[in-house]
Parts: C-alpha cells; structure tokens; sequence
C-alpha cells in the first residue's frame, strides 16, 4: 500500500468502516510512514473536536414543554372527534363495507391456508398490543396472581409459567380475540423485547403442525400439547425464540 | 419519539443556524412524526424522526432561503480545493468549541448534515445514506469534503505558532 492509497483509508479507518483485511494493510503502512501517521492523528484529532459535548444543542427545556403539551392536546382532540364526529362515522361505516365486499372477494378468490391466516392475526394481535400500549391487563411476575386473573374470563385454564431464572421474566397477561375465540395472552420479557404468548384450547384433529414462520419482521413459533395450542410471537430473533419456547415447555407448571 | 427530542432539536438547530428556526422545524417534524408513528414498522425511531426533520428542514429553506438551497441541489459546485492539512501534524485536539462551532457553521449544508449525523448522532455511512436518500458513496464523498474544510479552517487557527 502506498500512501495514495493509504490517504483515503484513513477515514473509513477512523468512522469504522474499513474491513478487517484493509484495516490490516493500514495499520502497516500508517506503523512505517511517517507522513500517513501525522494524517492519521490529525484525522483523530478532529474527530475529537467535532465530538465535544459543548457542540451538541440539547432542547430547550421550555420547547419540550409547550411540544409535549401540544401532542397531549392533539391526542385527546383526536379521540374525542372519532367517536363523536357522526359524519365521519358515517362515511367509516361505508368505507367500511366497501372494504369488506374487496376482501371478501378476495378471500373466495385466494383462501389462504389456516396456518398462514392465523399466523397473521397472531403477528396483528402482537403489532395491536404493542401500537396501543396495551400488553397488559393484569399485570404481576407471579404466576399465582397471573393463571386465576383468568379465571370467569375465559373457558379454560391456561398454564401459566414464570421463566424470570431463564431470563424470561414474566410481566403479566391479559384477553385477546383470535381464531374466532377469547385467547389468553401471557407477555415475557427479554431484555428490552416482548414475547406475546397466546393459548387457546383445540382439539387434537385441528392441531396445526408446529413451524417456525417470520413475518413482518416478526418471529412466529406455535405448537400444540395436551389440547392447548400454543402461538409465541416476538421480535425477538429465531434463536432466542426458540430457547423461550424450550424454557416454557420444560418447566413443570406450578 | 419522545426520547429523541433532543436529537431532532440539535439537527434542526446545525440546519437552520438559529434557535427560534430550529425550534419552528423542530416543532413541525415531531408532530408529523407523531402523526404517523403508526404507521412507522422500523427499527430506529431516531433516524425516522432525523428523517423527518430533515425533510422538514429542506422545504423550509426552499421557502425561507431558496438561496442556500443551490449548494443543497447541485453539491458537486462546491468547490473545495485540495488542502494540504496532513503536511505537518495540527492540534485540532485543543480547540475550543467556540471555534469549532463556527468551522461547522460555515460548512455548506449538505456537509454540515453529514457531519452532525456521522460524527454527533454516531450513525454509520449506511444509515447516513437511508436518511439522507443518497448513495452511500455521496456520503463519503460528503464527509472527506466537509473534513477537508474543517481541517483547513481549524489548522489556520491552530497551528503553532501560526497567524490567529
């Protein structure tokens, strides 16, 4: 490497954005050439000033106040005008129809398998809980709190586990709609991602084959075992989805 | 979003050069951010709103400084001669952000942006091409000329025993 080539290395060097091999051949040359090595602290050296935190122009604090005011105020005018505004209900409704009329031509025209339909509610179910912020209707890390908040709600008893000593902690459940039915919804935890746990009951013949599915950049793994069917959906990678769903059926329920 | 407000009003306030400016775009592109977070299926919340602002930031100069736009459309007319900052060793090290400050506020725009992105915001070429919808060769390109002007600007001031 010469140091026209070299010159322009140097900044990927530093961004890094320079390959394993490139950055090899660099540090050679930059080591030998003493005119290479005065660019590149110089190339250091503003990458420093340019990152002094007195250059970075934090919000002002009034700004963010009178901001954050504002999209409350719009927020709550916005809900207020969907459920009150008859028009627009109006209009919604007929909009409504004509949608349902496409898809249901649709659905005569291209049925997609039963596997393929509820993957895609179970991933909407997950993208709608965590859009509305509502994963949880009770929310506890105990299971014993967790299965009888059921209890009354749905007509059946869903196994509820804790998996916090796999580091799948438990943060609560609540009632979802899927498959034309009530569904339980248990929600874990990793790290900073959501695990959507949904359990319904189904009967041996309409078992569906367990598969793991992406979608929407979603993982999707379900299974099915003593009459339960299992749907865990999550952004979690497919790896670490499937440890979740290893943890959950090898720990005995309470 | 939320948590991003202070990113989006630091690029607004590098853009437009000016608190109340940056204050206006940055006021308008977070709430059309928040008007269409639903709608928002990535991974980085920061970058979509930078997105936005950014946006946001090129129709208000089209309105307010159509001028400044010129540099922004047709970059390639931005001269920058070669300087020949690497001859002797700087000490950029040591200089105080006022005078930093005033280098980055002299680049042209499209320099300035990829300046802030790459070296503030610690976005990657990649990321910095997305949001600024250009090839990832335009930002490196973008950001050895913007180096290359503050290295001069900086260097003047800066050499020892060089004029001040």
């Amino acid at each position: 490497m010469n140091c026209q080539q070299a010159q322009p290395l140097l900044e990927l060097y530093a961004d890094g954005e320079l390959d394993a091999a490139g950055m090899v051949e660099l540090e050679k040359h930059v080591h030998d050439c003493p005119a290479c090595s005065i660019a590149w602290q110089n190339a250091r050296g503003l990458k420093k000033a340019l990152k002094q935190e007195a250059l970075y122009f934090p919000a002002p604090t009034d700004w963010r106040r009178r901001l954050q005011a504002e999209l409350r105020s719009q927020t709550a005018t916005g809900s207020r005008w969907n459920f009150l505004n008859l028009k627009w209900l109006t209009a919604a409704t007929s909009g409504l129809a004509a949608v349902c009329a496409t898809l249901l031509l649709f659905v005569t025209l291209a049925r997609p398998s039963k596997e393929q339909r509820l993957t895609q509610e179970v991933v909407a179910g997950n993208i709608r809980s965590l859009m509305a912020e509502h994963t949880l209707d009770v929310v506890s890390t105990d299971q014993h709190t967790v299965k009888p908040w059921f209890n009354g709600k749905l007509d059946f008893s869903p196994p509820v586990r804790d998996l916090a000593t796999q580091e799948f902690p438990l943060a609560g459940g609540r009632l979802d709609y899927l498959d034309g039915r009530s569904v339980a919804a248990l929600v874990f935890h990793r790290h900073k991602h959501v695990i959507n746990l949904f359990i319904w009951p189904v009967k041996e013949r309409d078992a569906l084959p367990a598969a793991p599915s992406p979608r929407q950049g979603y993982n999707v793994i379900h299974w099915t075992k003593t009459g339960m069917t299992f749907w865990a959906v999550s952004d979690l990678n497919e790896g670490e989805l499937r440890e979740f769903v290893q943890d959950y059926e090898a720990t005995n329920p309470p | 979003m939320l948590p991003h407000l202070d990113a989006a009003y630091n690029l607004a306030r590098w853009l437009t050069g000016n608190d109340p400016d940056a204050q206006d775009v940055a006021q308008e592109a977070s709430l059309r951010a928040f008007k269409f977070f639903g709608s928002f299926r990535g991974e980085n919340a920061r970058a979509w709103l930078l997105t936005i602002v950014r946006n946001t930031f090129y129709h208000w100069l089209a309105k307010n400084r159509p001028a400044e736009i010129v540099g922004a459309i047709d970059e390639q007319a931005l001269e920058v001669e070669d300087a020949a900052a690497n001859a002797e060793a700087n000490q950029l090290r040591s200089a105080d952000a006022d005078t930093v400050r005033r280098a980055i506020a002299e680049l042209p725009v499209v320099f300035r942006e990829a300046i802030i992105l790459r070296e503030m915001e610690g976005f990657d070429y990649k990321a910095i091409a997305e949001l600024s919808d250009v090839p990832v060769g335009t930002v490196m390109s973008r950001l050895a000329r913007a180096r290359r002007l503050l290295h001069k600007r900086l260097a003047g001031e800066f050499k020892p025993g060089g004029q001040r």
